[in-house]
C-alpha cells in the first residue's frame, strides 16, 4: 500500500524534477499513442523534440510561437501565485489583437511622420485592450464577488464573437474578395524582425526582458511579495495589511496586460491583419505553460519552449506523417495532468506500508 | 402561439443538457470537490456518446457510453485531487484541456458522420392537447429522465441519511472523518457520480440535441453548468430552474435569428455567455448569502492524517 | 453465564508509537479502573493525544496489548472502538455547523436509530444526566458550552464503558466547570469509567481518582491526585518546579490605547456582534482579557488589529489618533503590533522561511521604492531566532517545520523587537509546551517592565492571573469594568464570562469576594 507522508520542508530537488517527470511520463504514453495509431514512434518523437530546434530557419519559427506564450505566462504566474484564477488570458489576447489592430489600420499618410514608431502605439494598444478585457473581470470580482474563472472564462466566447463581427462585417477589407479579415497592415505598423530572413522578431527580445522584470517583481519587490502571500495564506496577508483588492487589480491588469501584449505582437506580427484565426488557443496553453514552469519566470522559459515545440511538432507531425494535429491538444492537456500528479512529490514521500492485517477483539 | 409552443419545447431540449450536467456539478460540490473539467468531460462523453450512436444505432447504449467516459476522466481528477491532494482549480482545468485536445483527436473520423434522423417522441394523449402538448409532451425521455433525476436528487440530499452525509462531508470533512466517514472514498464516489452525469449531457448533446459532432461542440456549456450551481445556491431545484433559463436564453437567440432581427448574428451567439455574466453577477453579490449556502469545505484540500 | 467481573476496564500495556521525528508514546502503561476517573497529565507534546488516538483506534501502536475488560484487543477503528463501548468527545468538535443537534448525532451513531428516535433519546439521556440540549437547533447557533454538551449527549449515547474526555474545560467558565464535574460524577458513579485529558492541576485534584502523568511520551507517574500537590504534580509533568516568573507591581502611565462605545455588526454568518466596547490600556501595564471562546474575542482583535476597519471613527485612539478605520500598516507605523492566535496561516505564510515572514510586519528591511534587501532580511530572522532562543533549522527554514512553541517564540519575537508602543496578544500560550510559555509570558512582563502597553487575550484565566495587571471579561461581544488582578477571583471572573456582572463604576470594584 502506498502511504503518502508529509515533508517538513518542500523538497527543492522535486520542484525541478517534477516537471522532468511529468514529460517522461508524456513521452511515454505519446509513444503508445504513436504506435496505437500504426505510426513509427521514433520517428514521431523526433518531430516533436528534433525537427524544431534543428536549424536556425525553425528555432526562429519556435521562437515566434514561444514569445506570447512566455509572455502571456508570465502575467498568468503573477495572477496564480496570487490566487486569481485567470482563464481567459485567450479573450485578453483577442481583444489586445484588435486595439493593437485598429491602431495599426488607422495607419497611412498622415502618421508617416512616426515611422517604425507607430509600432510602439500599436503594441500599447495591445497592453491596454488586454487589460480593459481582465479589467472588467477584476471590476465584476471587486463589485460584485463574481467567480472570476467563470467570468473570464465567458468574456473569451465573447471577444471571439467580438472579433467574428469585426472581421465579417465594419472591418472586413474591402479588396479582400469577401474573405473575413482586415486590411493587410502597412510595413511600418509591422513588428520590427530581428534577421532579415527569418521570421522571428522582437518580441523575443521583449520576452526576454519581461522575463528578467518579472522575476525581479516577483522575488525582489514587497509587492510581488504581498501579492504572493495572499495566494498563500490570504489570512496571513490579511494580518499584513495587504490589500486583496490591490492584488486583486494588479494580478487582472498584469495579465491582462501581458496577454494583449502577446496579442499585439502576434497581429501586427506574424500574422499581419485581424482574421478569425487570430486566437491561436495560446492564452490557454500558457496556462500550461505556467504551471509546468512552476510559475516561476525562468521556468516558464523552459516550458514556453518545451510547448511550442508541442505546437511545432504537432504541425510537422500533421504534414510529414499524416498524424491528426489535435495530438498537440492531447500532449498539452496530457503533460500538465501529469504536472500536477508529479508536483505532489514536492511536498509528500512515497513510503511503502504493508497493510495491517486487522484482528477483532476476541 | 405555435411558434411559441415550439419555443418552449426546444427550451427543455437544451436546458436538459444543462440540467443533467448541472446536477451532476452539483453532487460534486455538495461534497466539497469543485469540478472545473466539465467541459472537457461533456466534450469526451459527446464523442464517445456519438461514436457509440454511429456504431451500434442505440441511444441508450450511446448515453450509457457517455457516461463511462465521464466518470472515468472524472476518476482521474478525483485520484489527483482526493489522495494526492492537488490544486482543485489546476488539476480541473488539466482536465478540461486534456479533453478539448482528446475529444478532438478521437472525433477526427466522425466529423462526417450522420446518426439519421431522430425519432419522434410524444407521450400518448397529452402529446395532444392543444399548445401544452406541443409545448411538454413532445420531448426525447431523456427529458423527462432528467427531471425524475433532479427530484431523485433532491430527495436523497434532503431526507436520506447517505445525503445527509455526503452534505456533512462536504461541510467538514475534517470532522466526518473523525467520527469515522470513509470521507475520501465518499468524495470519489461523488466525484465518478457527478462525472456519469456530465457524461450523460454530453453524449445528449451529442445524440439528440444536435446530432453530429464538430471540435468543441460543448461550446462552453460546461462552464455555464458550473455557473449554474452557484445561481441556485447548491439547491436541485434551482439547477432545473437556472438550466431551463438558460436553455430559454439559447433558443431566443435562435429564434431571433430566424425572424430575422436585424442585430448581426455574432451578438445574438454571446447572449449565452452574457446571460450567465449577469447571472452571476447577481447572485453573488451578497457575498455572506453566498457563504452560508455554500458547502464550506468547497475547493480545500483534506488531509486525513492531521 | 457469569464471568468474574474483570479488575480492569482498560489496560495499556508497553504501547509504543514511533512518528518519523519523535517517538510519541514509548512503553507506556495505564491502568483504568470501572467507574474511575482517571487523569492523564502531561503539558503539550507529551504524548496524551497519542495515547488516546491509539485507545480510540485512529492510529495503531508499533508495540504493546491494550486490553479490555481484561481480554487482548486491536482497536482497528474509530468505529471498533465505539462497538466496543470506547466514545470520545475531543477538544476540537465534530460537528457540522449547518445541521441540527439531533443530525450531528445522529451521524456520529450507527444507521440503526431513525432521525426521530434519535431526537428522543437526546431529550431522555439529557435529562438523565443534566445537560440541556436543544436537539432541533442547528449548531451554528449554539454556545461553545452547548456545543460540548452535543457532543457529550452524541458519546453518552453509545452507552460507553469508558468515556474519553480531551480538555474538556478549556471551553467553559469556572460556573460551567462546577456542572460539568457533576455529570461526570453521575456516570462514574454508574459504572462508565472517564479518562480525562488535561493540563490543569487543579481541576484534576479536584475530579479525578486517579492520575497517570505523561512526559515526553513515557509514564513518570501513577499518583492518587489528592495525596499531591501542584508542585509534585508539576515535577512529574515536567520534570521540575513550575517557573516563577518576576512579577513586579506596574507603574502604569499615560493611557495608550482608549476604545470607546465600539459596536461592530458581525461580517461572518456565524460571528457575534460588538456592543459598545470601552477600555484603556496605559502604558507599562498588562490589562488581561478572560472569557471563553466564541464571544467576540476574534472580532475586537480583528478591529483593534486593523484587519477590520470598520469601526466607526474615533471609537479607538491611540496615543491621540485615531486609528478606527486604519489599516494593520498604518497601526504598525504608530507603534501597534499584534499577535494573533493562529500562527500557521495567520500568523506566518507555512511554506515561507522564517526570513521571509519578517516581512509581513516588519518592514525596516524593505526600501522606500519597494525594494526588498534580501541580506538585511535574513540577518533580522537569525537576530531573532537566537535573540528568543527558536530552535530551527536556520532563517531559511520553512515556518511550518517548526514546533508549535517555536514557532510562537519566533512570532512573539517578532512583534517584540520592534519596539512596541502597543502590543495586543491572542492566545500567546496555547498549544505551547510549558517551557516556551514560560519563556513567552516572561518577555511579556519584561516589554511591560520596559514601559509598553500590552493587551493579552487567553482562555487560560490562570495565566492571565499570572501576568496581568488588570482584567476584562469579554462575554457576548460586550466587556465587563475591569478590575485590579490582585482584587479579582476566578469565582467572580467565572460569574462576570457568563455576562453577569453589575453596572458598577470601574473604582468601586473594591471589596473582594470572601
Amino acid at each position: 500500500m502506498i502511504k503518502l507522508e508529509a515533508r517538513p520542508q518542500p523538497s527543492k530537488l522535486m520542484s525541478i524534477a517534477s516537471p522532468l517527470l511529468a514529460l517522461a511520463v508524456t513521452v511515454v504514453i505519446g509513444v503508445l499513442l504513436f504506435m496505437m495509431l500504426g505510426k513509427d514512434p521514433v520517428r514521431g518523437l523526433q518531430m516533436f523534440f528534433v525537427e524544431p530546434v534543428k536549424n536556425l530557419y525553425q528555432i526562429s519559427e519556435l521562437s515566434i510561437k514561444a514569445t506570447p506564450l512566455i509572455l502571456i505566462a508570465l502575467g498568468l504566474a503573477v495572477c496564480y501565485r496570487s490566487n486569481v484564477w485567470n482563464i481567459g488570458a485567450e479573450g485578453q489576447f483577442v481583444v489586445g489583437a484588435l486595439a493593437a489592430g485598429w491602431v495599426a489600420m488607422q495607419a497611412g499618410p498622415d502618421t508617416a511622420w512616426m515611422g517604425k514608431g507607430i509600432v510602439v502605439l500599436v503594441l500599447l494598444a495591445g497592453v491596454l485592450g488586454g487589460m480593459f478585457w481582465a479589467g472588467i473581470v477584476a471590476l465584476l470580482r471587486d463589485r460584485f464577488n463574481a467567480n472570476e474563472i467563470l467570468v473570464s472564462l465567458m468574456l473569451v466566447y465573447v471577444a471571439e464573437m467580438v472579433l467574428s463581427y469585426l472581421v465579417y462585417g465594419p472591418w472586413k477589407d474591402p479588396q479582400g474578395y469577401n474573405f473575413p479579415q482586415t486590411i493587410t497592415f502597412l510595413a511600418d505598423t509591422r513588428i520590427p524582425r530581428l534577421v532579415p530572413n527569418l521570421r522571428a522578431h522582437i518580441g523575443v527580445i521583449i520576452a526576454v526582458v519581461a522575463v528578467g522584470l518579472f522575476w525581479l517583481f516577483l522575488f525582489r519587490t514587497y509587492r510581488g511579495f504581498a501579492l504572493q502571500v495572499g495566494g498563500l495564506a490570504p489570512a496571513a496577508a490579511r494580518y499584513a495589511g495587504f490589500s486583496s483588492r490591490s492584488a486583486l487589480w494588479t494580478a487582472l491588469l498584469i495579465s491582462g496586460g501581458m496577454a494583449g501584449l502577446a496579442g499585439g505582437l502576434e497581429a501586427a506580427g506574424p500574422l499581419g491583419q485581424l482574421s478569425p484565426y487570430v486566437p491561436a488557443g495560446y492564452g490557454f496553453a500558457a496556462i500550461i505553460v505556467a504551471y509546468v514552469g512552476r510559475l516561476h519566470p525562468v521556468g516558464i522559459i523552459f516550458s514556453g519552449l518545451l510547448m511550442s515545440m508541442f505546437y511545432i511538432g504537432g504541425e510537422l507531425a500533421q504534414s510529414r506523417m499524416g498524424l491528426p494535429k489535435s495530438l498537440t491538444g492531447v500532449f498539452q492537456g496530457l503533460l500538465l495532468f501529469t504536472l500536477l500528479a508529479a508536483d505532489t512529490l514536492i511536498h509528500y514521500r512515497v513510503r511503502w506500508q504493508r497493510a495491517a492485517p486487522a484482528v477483532k477483539a476476541a | 402561439m405555435d411558434s411559441f409552443a415550439l419555443l418552449l419545447a426546444a427550451t427543455f431540449n437544451a436546458g436538459t443538457v444543462l440540467a443533467l450536467a448541472g446536477i451532476g456539478l452539483l453532487i460534486n460540490e455538495r461534497a466539497g470537490i469543485i469540478n472545473l473539467g466539465a467541459e472537457g468531460m461533456m466534450l469526451v462523453a459527446a464523442i464517445a456518446g456519438f461514436a457509440t450512436a454511429v456504431g451500434t444505432g442505440n441511444d441508450w447504449l450511446a448515453f450509457g457510453a457517455g457516461a463511462v467516459a465521464g466518470a472515468l476522466m472524472a476518476a482521474a481528477f478525483g485520484l489527483l485531487v482526493i489522495w494526492l491532494n492537488t490544486n482543485q482549480v489546476a488539476s480541473g482545468l488539466a482536465l478540461s484541456l486534456f479533453g478539448a485536445g482528446f475529444s478532438a483527436f478521437v472525433g477526427i473520423g466522425f466529423v462526417q458522420a450522420k446518426i439519421g434522423e431522430r425519432t419522434q417522441y410524444a407521450v400518448p394523449v397529452l402529446a395532444d392537447i392543444p399548445f401544452i402538448g406541443p409545448a411538454f409532451f413532445r420531448q426525447h425521455p431523456m427529458v423527462y429522465i432528467t427531471v425524475l433525476l433532479v427530484a431523485g436528487v433532491a430527495w436523497f440530499l434532503y431526507r436520506s441519511r447517505a445525503g445527509l452525509v455526503l452534505r456533512a462531508v462536504g461541510e467538514s470533512p475534517e470532522s466526518a472523518h473523525a467520527l469515522g466517514y470513509p470521507v475520501r472514498r465518499i468524495r470519489m464516489a461523488a466525484v465518478m457520480l457527478g462525472g456519469a452525469m456530465c457524461g450523460v449531457a454530453g453524449a445528449y448533446l451529442s445524440v439528440v440535441y444536435t446530432p453530429l459532432w464538430v471540435e468543441g461542440m460543448v461550446a462552453g456549456k460546461g462552464w455555464i453548468a458550473l455557473a449554474l450551481t452557484t445561481f441556485a445556491t447548491w439547491r436541485p431545484a434551482r439547477i432545473l430552474l437556472g438550466a431551463y433559463l438558460f436553455g430559454g436564453v439559447t433558443m431566443l437567440q435562435f429564434h431571433l435569428q430566424g425572424q430575422g432581427v436585424e442585430i448581426p448574428s455574432q451578438f445574438l451567439s454571446m447572449l449565452p455567455y452574457v446571460a450567465t455574466i449577469v447571472v452571476l453577477v447577481l447572485i453573488s453579490r451578497n457575498a455572506a448569502w453566498i457563504k452560508a449556502n455554500m458547502p464550506a469545505s468547497l475547493g480545500k484540500p483534506f488531509f486525513p492524517g492531521s | 453465564m457469569n464471568t468474574p467481573s474483570p479488575a480492569l476496564r482498560l489496560e495499556l500495556q508497553g504501547i509504543s508509537k514511533q512518528y518519523p521525528a519523535v517517538r510519541a508514546n514509548d512503553r507506556v502503561s495505564l491502568r483504568v479502573e470501572p467507574g474511575q476517573i482517571h487523569a492523564v497529565l502531561g503539558e503539550n507534546g507529551a504524548g496524551k493525544s497519542t495515547m488516546m488516538k491509539i485507545i480510540y483506534g485512529a492510529v495503531q501502536p508499533d508495540e504493546g496489548r491494550i486490553l479490555w475488560n481484561g481480554e487482548a484487543v486491536k482497536v482497528t477503528s474509530p468505529a471498533h472502538a465505539r462497538k466496543l463501548g470506547i466514545s470520545m468527545v475531543y477538544q476540537h468538535f465534530s460537528l457540522f455547523d449547518t445541521l441540527t443537534a439531533a443530525e450531528n448525532v445522529w451521524l456520529g451513531l450507527d444507521k440503526s436509530l431513525s432521525l426521530t428516535q434519535v431526537a428522543q433519546r437526546i431529550e431522555e439521556v439529557a435529562h438523565t444526566y443534566g445537560l440541556d440540549v436543544q436537539a432541533q437547533r442547528p449548531v451554528h447557533t449554539l454556545s461553545v458550552g452547548e456545543r460540548q454538551r452535543v457532543e457529550i449527549v452524541r458519546a453518552l449515547l453509545t452507552q460507553p464503558q469508558l468515556l474519553i474526555l480531551d480538555e474538556p474545560t478549556s471551553v467553559l467558565t469556572p460556573q460551567a466547570v462546577d456542572k460539568l464535574f457533576v455529570t461526570l460524577r453521575k456516570l462514574s458513579d454508574g459504572g462508565c469509567s472517564i479518562l480525562y485529558i488535561s493540563h490543569k492541576l487543579d481541576e484534576i485534584r479536584a475530579l479525578c481518582h486517579y492520575c497517570t502523568v505523561l512526559r515526553g511520551g513515557k509514564v513518570t507517574g501513577e499518583v492518587d491526585p489528592a495525596l499531591e500537590s501542584n508542585a509534585s504534580l508539576s515535577k512529574l509533568m515536567i520534570g521540575a518546579e513550575p517557573p516563577q516568573l518576576q512579577h513586579r507591581a506596574s507603574n502604569a502611565g499615560a493611557a495608550v490605547l482608549t476604545v470607546s462605545s465600539l459596536s461592530l455588526n458581525k461580517q461572518d454568518p456565524f460571528g457575534m456582534d460588538l456592543h459598545g466596547m470601552g477600555f484603556e490600556v496605559r502604558a507599562g501595564e498588562i490589562v488581561g482579557v478572560a472569557g471563553v471562546s466564541g464571544n467576540g474575542q476574534q472580532e475586537l482583535m480583528a478591529a483593534l488589529s486593523g484587519e477590520d476597519p470598520r469601526a466607526a471613527a474615533g471609537s479607538i485612539t491611540m496615543n491621540g489618533s485615531d486609528i478606527a478605520q486604519a489599516g494593520p500598516g498604518q497601526r504598525r507605523r504608530l507603534g501597534l503590533h499584534f499577535v494573533p492566535e493562529e500562527r500557521l496561516g495567520r500568523g506566518a505564510v507555512p511554506t515561507l522561511s522564517l526570513a521571509e515572514n519578517t516581512l509581513l510586519t516588519r518592514t525596516e528591511t524593505v526600501s522606500k521604492s519597494g525594494w526588498i534587501a534580501t541580506g538585511r532580511v535574513q540577518r533580522l530572522a537569525e537576530d531573532l531566532i537566537a535573540r528568543f532562543n527558536v530552535k530551527a533549522g536556520g532563517a531559511g527554514a520553512a515556518a511550518k517545520s517548526l514546533s508549535g512553541g517555536n514557532l510562537q517564540k519566533f512570532i512573539v519575537g517578532r512583534e517584540i523587537a520592534a519596539h512596541p508602543k502597543l502590543l495586543i496578544v491572542s492566545q500567546p500560550t496555547w498549544g505551547v509546551d510549558v517551557g516556551a510559555a514560560a519563556q513567552i509570558r516572561g518577555e511579556l512582563l519584561k516589554l511591560r517592565d520596559e514601559g509598553c502597553a500590552l493587551l493579552v487575550v487567553s482562555e487560560e484565566l490562570d495565566e492571565l492571573f499570572e501576568i496581568s495587571d488588570r482584567l476584562i471579561v469579554i462575554a457576548k461581544g460586550r466587556l465587563s469594568p475591569s478590575v485590579p488582578t490582585a482584587e479579582a477571583t476566578t469565582e467572580r471572573i467565572g460569574e462576570w464570562m457568563s455576562g453577569l456582572w453589575a453596572q458598577q463604576p470601574q473604582s468601586t470594584i473594591a471589596s473582594a469576594q470572601a
